[in-house]
């Protein structure tokens, strides 16, 4: 019933601010299919090519919206971009504990999980039971990097390019990043 | 104003303000102590914008990374079975109003 009550909330608030010239309701539905149409393909783009080309890794570290913005000429809006990098020894999650920014413009709308107070209140507490619980085992004498999202940044993980993915080229290699490795509690396989 | 006080490398404190609102500043980080990672650049309060006040002047943002173990002591003892959390981080994007030098009480 919550949900009904939040949606009820919504179209109201909606109602009022078209009503007040505000907003129109196309420019509302021109967002939302914005919104609908980003998915987690367009990171695995930006991850592989990282992989593939040095340099553009160095840039994207350095300022991820305009690494982006140069491979994928999207419209990011304001989007800040934080990328950052699983190397041996340190392995990066993505958390926002105050409710559930999440980098849209770039991935589209997050997985429920990742706004339900259960993983926003515990992959702080015990970011490696968390993970344990996704399935991913870390190498011995990997550090835990978590990041909260609680303000203007937003963060996608770089993860390591898969063992055995030598063979493959960037368009192959793009299709092994998935949502859950760019958010952190997976980490990309041949086998996904 | 909007220079920022603080640099990467820079130990830092983060107040326990009683602010109310649309305050960003999790509980968890009140009191404790990190170092500047990166400075984020300046951005609008957000305690001023959610309240329609949008004249206000951008203040500096930073990531601040903290011990694990500092912020959570209990979660580290959970975590005292699992291997290597010695070294485990949690970076937390704060406005400057909220940070001051480790040095001062």
């Amino acid at each position: 019933m919550i949900d009904r009550e939040y949606e009820a909330l919504e179209a109201a608030f909606r109602e009022a601010l078209a009503a007040r010239g505000i907003v129109t309701d196309a420019e509302i539905a021109e967002r939302v299919e914005v919104l609908y149409g980003r998915t987690p393909e367009l990171g695995g783009r930006v991850v592989a090519r990282a992989w593939f080309d040095p340099a553009y890794k160095t840039r994207l570290l350095a300022d991820g919206s305009a690494a982006v913005r140069e491979l994928l000429d999207l419209d990011i809006g304001t989007l800040k971009l934080v990328v950052v990098e699983n190397v041996p020894g340190v392995h990066n999650v993505i958390v926002c504990t105050l409710c559930s920014c999440y980098p849209r413009m770039l991935l589209g709308v997050p997985p429920d999980w990742y706004k339900s107070v259960t993983y926003r209140a515990r992959v702080v507490r015990d970011p490696r039971g968390v993970l344990e619980e996704f399935g991913l085992a870390l190498p011995p004498g990997t550090a835990v990097r978590v990041h909260d999202s609680t303000a203007d940044m937003r963060y996608i993980v770089l993860p390591a390019r898969p063992v055995g993915s030598e063979h493959l080229d960037e368009a192959a290699c793009a299709a092994l990043v998935t949502r859950d490795a760019m958010i952190g509690v997976a980490v990309p396989s041949l086998q996904s | 104003m909007s220079a920022p006080c603080f640099h990467a490398g820079d130990r830092v404190r983060v107040l326990d303000l009683a602010r109310t609102g649309h305050v960003r500043t999790p509980r968890y980080a009140r009191g404790k102590c990190g170092v500047v990672e990166r400075v984020c650049g300046v951005f609008g309060n957000p305690e001023e914008l959610a309240y329609g006040r949008w004249n206000g002047a951008p203040i500096p943002l930073y990531r601040v990374r903290f011990r694990l173990a500092d912020v959570f002591p209990s979660g580290a003892v959970e975590a005292g079975a699992r291997d290597d959390s010695d070294h485990d981080t949690i970076d937390v994007e704060l406005y400057e109003s909220w940070l001051a030098p480790e040095t001062t009480a």
